[in-house]
């Protein structure tokens, strides 16, 4: 069952002088298409807009935080038995040690951002090179490849993350680290998947008939597309290590002080005063949720966006 | 299909292998060496000295290695540091409270993602749909301990409908011929103490049961959705099959393939859960006592721990890949 | 147009001013508009058009089972004089399996994966109230040997995995005819199958619906198809019926010019090689589809060919490839499976060599070993006298220059992230041909030579038709003057008239470039119009070899002679009619 064929891509008029210089933008269409399906999608659009807020928030801290991080203006008003709520200076508060838990969030996106793309940068940079080497060569280098991302994923996840976080050390780097190398099995996966997919492609073997080197046909042709799926991925991820971050900080493993400006530290510190200033664990675990359902809707917009079986009709 | 078990199963052995290497290596890697692992931070430099002495901790490395093998192979997978008691024991004791909860966890995560899933497909772009797509996307970027604390929060410590923490409540007196206390309570008759473990169990089960809730109820959807436009489901209605006999026993059945796999990798994520559901609601299950053991970096316990859980998720992997023959006879004369 | 209605009874089937509509991401468009035939008791009509002519959606508009975003807008749908359009559901539900059924067309995803066939076709007679009880299970086995299974009463207790897609193929047809339907809607119904399976599974298909007396609605996009098995033919275009009437009447004498452009373009048997151009005559073809638009096919007069002198371009010698295949359990062996067993032929420069063979004959196997994309397992191919195999990375990238392949998906043999510009220019840039002003006049020139206006050059693979997609494959595989061209089922994913336009093209090309290509086929009427020699292919075997006119006029092997004669419409003069 067809329809008629639709084009897609309106032309833009061809001008014979420029029609020819377009070889260095490959891709563009792909992309190009992608951009307008994201434009035109509402969810894409809201995730967006809370990954730029939040990224801006986190850029600005020192502008936007009204107290520096650390910093513990309310201390004299905290009583063991009484936390003081909202009021005109503290809009949200102030926490057990007499922080403002405005600011400790404002300087806690910073944090949070840092760590969440440090690792999953981490993440991708390793797990492409592995997936790279395996995609790209295949026999033993392959075998040897998977061998130890089996390796890898044969530990729950947070768990991997716990026991390189309490080898590193427990600091923030550590914490990056142990996010990092969890990620690395699933990219190393994807990226060697896509990329095998890709390679028995047709257009692959007109490629190698042609005479090129098999590091040309990888790199121009195998590798350009095989890697929307692993930018869909890294954007998923960066939900999951924003998580995961608060959640080592959770176990104890984040390093710092208790004063931290860290948001998964926030909520455990909050843990303790359920019972008097419950909104404590309320705005980082909101903060937290938010900035993951930004990165996760952006994700999976993308994802649809870029999904071949929609763009081929 | 046996033939297929003894394969996963001999291909199990180079992947523990592998991992114990790795544990080993990992706890040598320490700032303080093994000793530290042993005696705990504090520990005096003349204990460590006699420590390594001791256990050889002196000797070459693949000797070392050999010789814990050898003693992990005996059962012996060394002593808290925290307890004093073997981690194996440590480990078996909490065992049964972790799969109590997970188990629940994933009926709850089953239960209610599954129908969720699949009223979202038939009902495309109505008010079932959209609130499967929220709550599936909440599940997934809501963490679970946050999830836990304002569960904890609402039912325990504002409305008092259900306790806040632990497995029983520490005056019921209650015998545990298995571990597993609901089901200990229904086999020695005391009714009260089954049901005070079902109430305990409730939140942690829902906060736990959230990601997989999220995740099942996700690709019910998107598999239900696929298989709604495959040509044998045109086709069978073209037979003259009704609609409800088309969902019935076409849709769902080919739907669940994926979504079985699916559920069968939830177990990593259970177990991740766990440590951090458990520490909320100070559940005595295995994720607490690992939680504890990093907060105190009992590296006896982690390692231990790590290792059995790895052997754990393993075979429940491989019974997972075992039971997906069983739905789809393409796997079966593989 | 039609005759008019019985005196008796009125048609079983009428469609009259049928209008289907899509909802698309792009707005709504209109595949079906204006449609109107009739379809009487008992008798077999075909609806016959390209991809996109709108056959399958009207096929699926009478049955009711439109996609989810079509609908019908306007006309009627007289079924038995009762109007379909505006049925909800549940009443076609009623005519579904009963009354109306459908034979689909690809076996392989259309039985549904986890369950029995016997139980498949059980349901579909329990539903429709046909048999109850103990007697539905000997029902579905007799069901599945009228349909020609054999051993009917095992298989109908395996899944469909179990089935090879001919025997797929016909539970489906057990399955359509369970609860004798008046109307038996065909959509393609063999057209994922071997030419051989294709032929029995259709003798079948035909005497039992004439037995049964049961209405035939078959679509096709296969015009000999159409004419051997049909009693009446409507031809359909864009979304409209363009021509219909007796069989063999609209055959032999078409009155609309896309049926006569179909029917030019329709290989057959009968058809002879192309032979345009060879005097130099220039011949340029349409790029456009638009087939309505007059046809540049010029048919240039048969020139005498000099007799090729000089030593073959290529020598197979023996070659044979085995593969083995992943060995089950622990340590359990791999089998070995011999996909090309002792095969030995030459390739006559500047002409063209065919291998046909059926699906696993090991004929793309071949192709693949001679562009070295694969080494044979033992004998050896030389090209112009040297070994392919055995050579160092200087005579590699040579030797590449020398051969290059078309494939047969053109949607899938173009980068889709490279412009055409790009596509076309990479091996002249791979190669260091030229610099960038040079580069971009050859770009120009290969244009030329395939037909493709150059205002294509900045589009992407995705923005073109099946047509332009192949063009530009052949404008990349001749970048390099290769004097070898491997074509890998290069016209096989094409419509009818696009595919004749290419194969008219590659002709062109052959002549005036003094190409040599190795055609790799499954499609011996494709074949008749293209080659030179012939090399037929069964099971990893050469079973025969010679000129094309030997081969086809007097086979010497069972097998050519079956392959032969389960061409559709192998007995009409189809390619002689324009």
């Amino acid at each position: 069952m067809s329809a008629p064929e639709v084009y897609e891509v309106p032309q833009p008029p061809v001008d014979a002088g420029d029609a020819l210089a377009e070889d260095r933008r490959a891709g563009e269409a792909l992309w190009r298409v992608a951009a307008r399906r994201l434009v035109r999608n509402p969810a894409a659009l809201l995730g967006a807009a809370i990954v730029v807020a939040f990224v801006v928030v986190a850029l600005l801290a020192p502008v936007l935080a009204q107290f520096p991080a650390g910093a513990l203006p309310g201390r004299a008003d905290v009583r063991p038995t009484f936390i003081p709520g909202p009021s005109a200076a503290h809009p949200l508060g102030v926490d057990r040690y007499g922080a403002d838990v405005l600011s400790q969030l404002v300087w806690g996106a910073r944090s949070s951002l840092l760590i969440g793309v440090l690792a999953t940068l981490l993440g991708l940079a390793g797990g492409a090179v592995i997936g790279l080497l395996a995609g790209a060569f295949g026999g033993w280098v392959d075998s040897a490849a998977m061998r130890l991302v089996d390796l890898m994923l044969a530990v729950p996840s947070l768990l991997l993350a716990v026991s390189i976080a309490a080898v590193a050390g427990q600091t923030p780097s550590a914490v990056v680290i142990a996010i990092g190398v969890v990620q690395v099995p699933v990219f190393a996966r994807l990226l060697r998947g896509s990329m095998l997919a890709q390679r028995g492609q047709d257009y692959v073997l007109a490629a190698r008939s042609l005479g090129l080197s098999r590091r040309t046909v990888t790199m121009s042709h195998v590798l350009p597309n095989s890697v929307s799926p692993v930018i869909v991925q890294a954007t998923l991820l960066l939900a999951t290590a924003v998580i995961e971050a608060a959640a080592l900080s959770f176990l104890g493993l984040g390093g710092g002080s208790p004063t931290t400006a860290e948001w998964g530290r926030m909520l455990v510190a909050a843990q303790n005063e359920l019972e008097i200033a419950p909104r404590l664990a309320l705005w980082p675990g909101v903060c937290i949720s938010v900035t993951a359902l930004g990165f996760t809707l952006f994700g999976e917009a993308l994802r649809e966006a870029l999904d071949p079986r929609s763009r081929r009709r | 299909m046996t033939r297929l078990i003894m394969r996963r199963l001999a291909l199990l052995v180079p992947t523990l292998l592998g991992l114990s290497v790795l544990l080993f290596l990992w706890v040598r890697a320490l700032p303080g060496g093994p000793a530290t692992a042993l005696l705990g931070e504090r520990a005096t430099p003349e204990a460590v000295e006699r420590i390594n002495q001791l256990y050889g901790f002196d000797r070459p490395l693949p000797q070392q290695y050999v010789q814990w093998l050898g003693q992990l192979l005996q059962g012996n997978f060394g002593v808290s540091t925290r307890t004093g008691r073997p981690v194996l024991d440590e480990f078996l004791n909490r065992f049964p409270a972790t799969v109590e909860l997970s188990l629940v966890a994933l009926v709850v995560a089953v239960g209610l993602g599954i129908p969720l899933g699949y009223l979202a497909a038939r009902y495309q772009g109505r008010a079932v749909d959209h609130a499967a797509v929220v709550i599936s996307l909440l599940g997934v970027t809501v963490p679970v301990f946050f999830l836990a604390f304002l569960l904890k929060w609402l039912f325990a410590v504002q409305l008092g409908w259900f306790p806040s923490s632990g497995r029983q409540d520490p005056a019921m007196i209650a015998t545990h011929p298995t571990g597993f206390y609901v089901l200990d309570g229904l086999m020695t008759r005391e009714w009260d103490a089954s049901w005070d473990a079902v109430v305990h169990l409730v939140l942690p089960a829902l906060a736990l049961g959230s990601i997989p809730l999220a995740i099942i109820a996700r690709i019910t959807r998107a598999s239900v959705i696929d298989v709604q436009h495959a040509d044998y489901v045109r086709t069978a209605r073209a037979k003259g099959l009704s609609a409800p006999h088309v969902r019935r026993r076409v849709i769902l059945h080919n739907a669940m393939l994926p979504v079985s796999t699916t559920i069968g990798l939830q177990v990593g994520l259970l177990l991740s859960g766990a440590v951090l559901t458990e520490t909320v609601f100070a559940y005595p299950g295995i994720g607490k006592f690992l939680a504890d053991s990093v907060f105190n970096l009992d590296y006896a316990v982690l390692q231990g721990f790590i290792l059995l859980i790895a052997v754990v998720y393993a075979l429940v992997n491989l019974a997972v890949d075992v039971s997906y023959g069983l739905i789809d006879p393409r796997m079966r004369t593989r | 147009m039609t005759d008019a209605p019985g005196a008796a009874a009125g048609p079983l089937l009428s469609i009259r001013d049928l209008e289907v509509t899509f909802r698309t991401e792009a707005g709504s468009s209109t595949a079906v508009r204006g449609v109107s035939f009739d379809v009487r008791a008992g008798e077999t009509v075909a609806v016959v058009g390209e991809s996109g002519s709108g056959k399958s959606t009207t096929a699926a508009a009478v049955i009711g089972l439109l996609a989810g975003n079509g609908a019908v807008t306007g006309g009627q749908i007289l079924f038995d004089g009762e109007d379909l359009v505006g049925h909800d559901d549940a009443a076609m539900h009623r005519l579904r399996g009963s009354r109306i059924a459908m034979v689909p067309q690809d076996p392989m995803s259309n039985l549904n994966p986890v369950r029995r066939v016997g139980a498949q076709i059980d349901e579909a007679l329990v539903d429709n109230g046909v048999v109850r009880g103990r007697g539905v299970r000997a029902r579905t086995v007799e069901l599945l040997a009228e349909a020609g299974l054999p051993d009917a009463a095992r298989r109908a207790q395996q899944y469909p995995h179990e089935f090879s897609g001919g025997m797929r193929q016909r539970a489906l047809i057990a399955m359509g005819l369970a609860a004798r339907p008046q109307l038996l809607i065909a959509d393609e119904p063999t057209s994922a199958l071997d030419v051989t399976v294709q032929r029995t599974i259709l003798d079948g298909l035909t005497d039992l619906t004439d037995r049964l007396g049961v209405a035939v609605l078959l679509i096709t996009h296969d015009l000999g198809l159409a004419a051997e098995r049909a009693d009446r033919v409507v031809v359909m275009y864009r979304g409209e019926v363009v021509e219909q009437g007796d069989a063999r009447t609209l055959l032999t004498d078409p009155q609309h010019a896309y049926t006569r452009r179909l029917l030019a373009a329709a290989p057959s048997l009968a058809s002879r090689r192309i032979e345009l151009a060879r005097q130099g005559v220039e011949v340029v073809q349409p790029a456009g589809e638009d087939l309505l638009a007059p046809a540049g096919v010029g048919t240039a007069a048969d020139a005498g060919r000099a007799p090729g002198q000089a030593p073959p371009l290529v020598e197979v010698e023996h070659v044979t490839k085995v593969f083995r295949l992943r060995g089950r359990g622990l340590l359990g062996r791999g089998a070995d499976l011999t996909a090309v067993d002792d095969v030995s032929f030459v390739v006559p420069r500047g002409r063209t060599l065919a291998v046909v063979g059926e699906s696993g004959s090991g004929k793309s196997t071949v192709a693949r070993m001679m562009l070295d994309l694969l080494p044979p397992t033992s004998g050896t191919i030389r090209f112009d006298g040297a070994d392919v195999a055995s050579r160092d990375r200087a005579a590699e990238v040579a030797f590449r220059r020398r051969v290059q392949p078309i494939f047969q998906d053109p949607y899938a043999s173009l980068d889709p992230l490279f412009t055409v510009y790009r596509t076309v220019e990479e091996p002249l840039r791979a190669h260091g041909l030229g610099d960038r002003a040079q580069r971009r006049a050859r770009v120009r020139e290969l244009m030329d030579q395939v037909a493709l206006p150059a205002d294509l050059l900045r589009r992407y693979p995705a923005e073109l038709s099946g047509g332009q997609r192949q063009r530009v494959a052949i404008a990349r595989a001749l970048a390099l003057e290769p004097e070898l061209v491997v074509c890998d089922e290069a016209v096989s994913a094409l419509d009818v008239v696009v595919q004749s336009q290419i194969l008219h093209l590659l002709a062109d090309l052959q002549s005036r470039l003094g190409l040599t290509y190795l055609f790799i086929s499954h499609d011996l009427a494709v074949v008749r119009q293209i080659a030179d020699r012939v090399c037929v292919m069964q099971a990893g075997r050469l079973v025969e070899e010679g000129t094309v006119d030997d081969v086809f006029g007097s086979p010497r092997t069972d097998y050519t002679r079956t392959l032969l004669d389960a061409i559709p419409g192998r007995d009409l003069d189809l390619g002689r009619t324009a």
